[in-house]
C-alpha cells in the first residue's frame, strides 16, 4: 500500500459519486414531480363525456357539464343555418380569427357538423351564462334579431353559431370544445380524435 | 474551552447551568456574534426599523396561521365555511383570522419601506451584493405565500384571481397548457388545487421563507449593516478592534426597535380592530361571495400589493408580452448592484441624477400601483404605460446616469446632526 494519494482515481470516484448522486435525486423526484398531474380521479371526471344527439329535436338545445363548464348542444333547422352568412357584416369576428376553437370549428357555422352546434355556455366578456333566444325579431331584442344568445349581466349577444356582434363588451366569440362523432347518433365532446 | 473543576466550584448555580450548555452547545457564542458583540452604527435612523418589524410580522403571521390551521378544511366544498366558522363560533376567532389577513399586507408594507430604504442608502451595493439577492429571494417566496393563501378562503376574489394568476402560465409557448394543468392538478381550478395551495401555504413556502431569512441575517452580520451615511464602519476600528461608529446590536439597537415595534403594534391593532378589511383593500368585497366557477365577479385584481405588477401586466397588448414585462419588472431589481456605476452609497451624498431618478421610480411604483386597480382602458391605460416607462427607464439608463454622476464628498465618520 502506498502512501501517495491517486488524485486521478479520487477525481474519477468524486464525479462518479456525484454523478451517481445527482441521477438517483432526479428519479426520486419525478414521482413527486408526477403526484402533481391530475390524479386518475381528476382526469375520469374531465374524460370526454358522449351525448345521443338523436334525442335532441330539431330546434332544440340541450345543456351538459363538462369539466366544471356548461356545455350546450344545439341541433340547428336549415333556416337557422341560413341566417348565418346574412347578419355576418354586424358581427366582430365572422371569421373566428381572434377566437377560441379547434380548426374544424373556424368556419361559418362553428362546428364540425353544420347542423350541431357545440359550445361553452360562457360569456367570454366576466364568464356570465347567456340565455338561448331563437325568436326572431323580440320586442326587447329587436327587430332585426334573427335568433342567437343573450347575456343578461352586461348586455353582449352573440348569433346562432356563437359569433360575437360588434358594439358589445365581449370580446370574442363563444368558445367551442373539441367534438367530434364516433357515429351518427354519438357526439363526443372533450376529445377529437374519437378516443373517450 | 473547558473550564477547571476550581473554577467552576466557584461559580453559582446559573453560572454553572450556563456553563454546562456553552460546553455542549455554542449558544453564548451566537449571543456575541449576533447581539452583544454585533457592532451597528450609531447613527441608523427609523428606516432601519422595517428588517425587525418584517421578522415581527413574520413571527405573528407564523403564530396566527397555526391557530387558524386548526379551524380551517381545506376542501372546496368546506373552506368558504369552515373561515366563517371560524370569524362566528370560535372563540376569538374573529381576532385571530383578522391578525392574519391584515398581517399579510402589513408584511408587505414593511417589505416595501424595508427595500426603499435599501435603495435610498445604497444598501445593495458591494459588499452587500448576496445581502441584497436573498432579501429579493425572500420577497419573491412572499409573493408565492401571500398567493397561495389569498386561495385559501375560497370566495370570488380567491378563485377568480387565482385563475388570472395561474393562466398567465398558459401564455409560454409550448409548455403553457401542461403546465397549468400541473399546477391546478386538475382542468380546472378546483379542490385539488386547493388542497395542494394549502400544502403550499403552510408547509413548503413558510419553511423557505425561515430559511431565506436566516441567510439573510448570517450574509448581514458576515459584511455588516450598512448606514444612513452609506459608510463602512469597519473601516475605522479603535484599539480593542471595535468599530468607533458601531454600539452592539443589544442593548443598544434592540431596546431601539422595541419602540418601532410598539409604534408598528399600535397602528397594526387599529387596522384590526377598527377597519379589518382596510375599506376593500385587504379583505376584498367579491372575496366574501362563496368561489363559484361559473360566475366572473365584475372587475378582477389582486390584492393592492401586487397591483404594480398587475398594471405593467395590462399594459402591453399582447399576453404573452405582458407576461415577460412583469417579469422583467421583479428580476431587474436583482440587477441593481450590478446597474449602479456610482461608487457612493447614501443617496445624502449622491449626484442630482440618482436622486430625481428615485423619485420618479418611486412614484412610477405607487401610481401603477393604483392604476392596477383601475379598469385597464382609456386614460388609466394610457398612464399605465408612461409609468411603466419610466419604471423601466430606471433600470434600463441606470448604467449611464449614475456613471455621470458627480457625488459630494463622503466624510470619513458618520454624521449625527443634519441641518
Amino acid at each position: 500500500m502506498t502512501e501517495e494519494t491517486d488524485l486521478t482515481r479520487r477525481h474519477f470516484l468524486t464525479v462518479a459519486t456525484a454523478t451517481a448522486g445527482v441521477v438517483g435525486v432526479a428519479f426520486a423526484a419525478a414521482p413527486f414531480v408526477a403526484s402533481f398531474r391530475p390524479s386518475a380521479r381528476a382526469r375520469a371526471l374531465g374524460a370526454p363525456i358522449e351525448v345521443d344527439v338523436s334525442k335532441i329535436s330539431e330546434g332544440s338545445m340541450l345543456k351538459v357539464e363538462w369539466r366544471g363548464q356548461p356545455v350546450w348542444v344545439l341541433h340547428r333547422t336549415q333556416a337557422m343555418l341560413d341566417t348565418l352568412e346574412e347578419i355576418e357584416p354586424r358581427l366582430r369576428d365572422p371569421e373566428s380569427n381572434q377566437s377560441d376553437q379547434p380548426d374544424y370549428a373556424r368556419n361559418r357555422h362553428r362546428s364540425e357538423r353544420p347542423e350541431y352546434l357545440v359550445v361553452i355556455g360562457s360569456c367570454t366578456h366576466l364568464g356570465c351564462a347567456p340565455i338561448e333566444r331563437f325568436e326572431i325579431g323580440p320586442a326587447d331584442l329587436g327587430r332585426d334579431w334573427k335568433g342567437g344568445f343573450f347575456c343578461p349581466c352586461h348586455g353582449s349577444s352573440f348569433d346562432l353559431a356563437g359569433r360575437v356582434f360588434s358594439g358589445v363588451p365581449a370580446p370574442t366569440n363563444l368558445v367551442i370544445p373539441p367534438h367530434t362523432f364516433t357515429d351518427d347518433r354519438t357526439l363526443l365532446i372533450g376529445s377529437d380524435t374519437g378516443a373517450a | 474551552m473547558s473550564t477547571s473543576q476550581s473554577e467552576v466550584r466557584k461559580m453559582g448555580a446559573g453560572s454553572r447551568f450556563n456553563q454546562w450548555i456553552n460546553d455542549r452547545f455554542p449558544l453564548q457564542k451566537l449571543m456575541r456574534e449576533h447581539a452583544t458583540e454585533y457592532y451597528a452604527s450609531k447613527n441608523l435612523n427609523f428606516w432601519y426599523g422595517f428588517g425587525v418589524l418584517s421578522m415581527f410580522v413574520l413571527v405573528i403571521m407564523i403564530v396566527s396561521g397555526i391557530f387558524l390551521t386548526m379551524n380551517y378544511k381545506p376542501s372546496a366544498d368546506e373552506a368558504f365555511a369552515s373561515v366563517e366558522y371560524i370569524m362566528r363560533d370560535v372563540e376569538w376567532g374573529w381576532l385571530i383570522r383578522y391578525i392574519h389577513s391584515t398581517g399579510a399586507s402589513a408584511f408587505f408594507v414593511v417589505v416595501y419601506l424595508h427595500m426603499f430604504r435599501a435603495l435610498m442608502y445604497g444598501s445593495y451595493k458591494k459588499p452587500r451584493e448576496l445581502v441584497w439577492i436573498i432579501g429579493m429571494l425572500i420577497y419573491l417566496a412572499l409573493m408565492a405565500e401571500a398567493f397561495f393563501g389569498y386561495m385559501l378562503p375560497w370566495g370570488q376574489m380567491s378563485y377568480w384571481g387565482a385563475q388570472v394568476i395561474i393562466s398567465l402560465f398558459g401564455t409560454l409557448p409550448v409548455i403553457g397548457d401542461p403546465l397549468v394543468e400541473w399546477i391546478r392538478g386538475d382542468f380546472y381550478i378546483s379542490d385539488i388545487t386547493l388542497n395542494r395551495f394549502f400544502a403550499l401555504h403552510v408547509i413548503a413556502m413558510p419553511l423557505v421563507l425561515i430559511f431565506l431569512v436566516a441567510a439573510h441575517i448570517m450574509a448581514l452580520h458576515e459584511v455588516g449593516s450598512n448606514n444612513p451615511d452609506g459608510i463602512e464602519i469597519k473601516e475605522n476600528k479603535d484599539a480593542s478592534g471595535k468599530p468607533v461608529d458601531g454600539v452592539a446590536f443589544h442593548p443598544y439597537h434592540t431596546s431601539k426597535d422595541l419602540v418601532y415595534i410598539i409604534i408598528f403594534l399600535i397602528l397594526f391593532s387599529a387596522v384590526v380592530f377598527f377597519a379589518p378589511t382596510f375599506y376593500g383593500f385587504f379583505l376584498e368585497t367579491a372575496n366574501f361571495e362563496p368561489a363559484n366557477p361559473l360566475v366572473t365577479p365584475e372587475a378582477i385584481h389582486p390584492v393592492w400589493y401586487f397591483t404594480t405588477f398587475y398594471a405593467i401586466l395590462r399594459a402591453v397588448p399582447d399576453q404573452l408580452g405582458g407576461v415577460i414585462l412583469m417579469g422583467a419588472a421583479v428580476f431587474a431589481l436583482f440587477l441593481l448592484p450590478w446597474l449602479d456605476r456610482c461608487r457612493v452609497k447614501s443617496v445624502r451624498y449622491r449626484g442630482w441624477q440618482f436622486k430625481v431618478a428615485l423619485a420618479l421610480f418611486v412614484v412610477s411604483f405607487v401610481l401603477l400601483g393604483w392604476l392596477g386597480l383601475m379598469p385597464a382602458s382609456g386614460i388609466y391605460l394610457t398612464l399605465t404605460r408612461i409609468f411603466t416607462i419610466i419604471y423601466f427607464a430606471f433600470f434600463i439608463f441606470m448604467p449611464i446616469y449614475t456613471a455621470m454622476e458627480k457625488p459630494k464628498p463622503v466624510p470619513d465618520r458618520v454624521v449625527y446632526e443634519h441641518g
